[in-house]
C-alpha cells in the first residue's frame, strides 16, 4: 500500500500535465457570442455612410427575404480578407447589409472602391451603439437574418472560402 | 542610439487595427452630477470588457470598452438605474459580460463552491483534531 502511495505526486503531475496540453493543444472557445441569436434584430436606422449607398434600417429585415447583416469597418484588417468572400456571396444572390462602425466616409468609401462593394446599404454606425445593441463583439462580424427580423446565425470573425457554402445554406435554409 | 531609439519611438504610428475617430464622447468624460458618476464607474467596474476579456470597461483602453463607457454614462444621465443596464447588456452578451454574475444553473458551482470548500475544511479539521485527542 505504503509502496503504491509513493506513485500519488507522481499521477498528480501527469494529470496537471494533461490538463495543460489539452489547454495547448484545443484552446478554449473565448468568442463571446451574442444573446440575440433566435431573437429578434432591435430596431434601429442608420443613416448612409457613403453617397450613392443607402443606410439601413430594420425595416430591410422584415420584408420576407432573408439577408446578411455584416459588421465591419475599413480599419479591420480581417475585414479585407473577408471581402472576396462577401462578393462571392452577393454572386450567389445573397443581399448583404453592412454596418460600417466607428469609421469615416471618406475612408469607408476607399475602402468599398478598392476591394468591391457587395453592400445593399451601408449603415454609419458611428459611435457603434447598433454594435453593442445586437451583442456584437468586434470586427467583423455576420449575422444571417431571416424575413421577419429574427436573428438565425452569428458569425464570429472574418468569412473564410469554406465558410461561405455554411452561410448561404443558411441564408436558403432562413427563407 | 538611446536617442535614436526614443526619436524612433516618438515618429512610430502605431500599427494596431483600430478605428481614426476619437473615443465616444462620453467615453472619458465624467458626468457633471458626481452622484451619478458614482453610480457610473461603480457599474463600469464589474462589465467586462468583451474585447480584453480579463479586464472591466473602466479600466481597458478598448475603443469597444469606451463604447460600453459611454453607454453606461449615458443611460445613467437619462436615469436608467444599473440594474437596468447591466440587464440590457446581459441580454445581449450573456452573464459573461459581468463581472458579478446572477446565480443560475450554469454560475451556481461558482457562488456554491466556496461555502462546500469551507464545510469539507471544518470536517476535515474536526477529524483530525479528534485524533489527536485520542492519543
Amino acid at each position: 500500500m505504503r509502496k503504491a502511495l509513493i506513485w500519488l505526486p507522481f499521477v498528480a503531475f501527469v494529470g496537471v500535465l494533461a490538463v495543460v496540453a489539452i489547454g495547448l493543444f484545443r484552446p478554449a472557445d473565448r468568442d463571446v457570442r451574442s444573446a440575440l441569436v433566435g431573437h429578434e434584430l432591435p430596431e434601429f436606422a442608420l443613416p448612409a455612410m457613403v453617397e450613392g449607398v443607402p443606410g439601413v434600417d430594420k425595416a430591410r429585415f422584415t420584408q420576407g427575404t432573408p439577408r446578411l447583416l455584416n459588421v465591419f469597418a475599413s480599419w479591420c484588417i480581417p475585414c479585407i480578407a473577408e471581402s472576396p468572400q462577401l462578393m462571392r456571396l452577393k454572386a450567389m444572390g445573397v443581399p448583404i447589409e453592412g454596418v460600417a462602425v466607428r469609421d469615416t466616409p471618406e475612408n469607408t468609401g476607399i475602402f468599398l472602391r478598392r476591394y468591391g462593394n457587395p453592400f445593399v446599404g451601408v449603415g454609419d454606425d458611428r459611435d457603434g451603439r447598433l454594435q453593442l445593441a445586437i451583442g456584437s463583439s468586434g470586427v467583423p462580424e455576420s449575422y444571417v437574418i431571416d424575413g421577419k427580423g429574427r436573428i438565425v446565425l452569428q458569425h464570429i470573425g472574418d468569412i473564410r472560402a469554406e465558410d461561405v457554402e455554411t452561410i448561404a445554406a443558411a441564408v436558403r435554409g432562413a427563407r | 542610439m538611446k536617442r535614436l531609439v526614443a526619436l524612433a519611438l516618438l515618429v512610430a504610428a502605431p500599427a494596431f487595427a483600430d478605428t481614426p475617430l476619437p473615443p465616444a464622447a462620453m467615453a472619458d468624460t465624467q458626468l457633471p452630477d458626481p452622484r451619478q458618476e458614482a453610480k457610473a464607474k461603480a457599474l463600469m467596474d464589474e462589465l467586462r470588457c468583451v474585447v480584453c476579456q480579463g479586464q472591466a470597461i473602466a479600466d481597458s483602453d478598448a475603443d469597444m470598452a469606451g463604447q460600453m463607457r459611454a453607454l453606461v454614462r449615458e443611460r445613467i444621465a437619462q436615469g436608467e438605474s444599473p440594474d437596468q443596464i447591466r440587464d440590457w447588456l446581459i441580454d445581449r452578451y450573456g452573464a459573461y459580460i459581468t463581472y458579478d454574475p446572477p446565480m443560475s444553473a450554469v454560475t451556481a458551482p461558482l457562488w456554491l463552491a466556496p461555502i462546500v470548500l469551507l464545510l469539507a475544511g471544518v470536517w476535515i479539521a474536526r477529524a483530525s483534531f479528534k485524533q489527536r485527542r485520542r492519543r
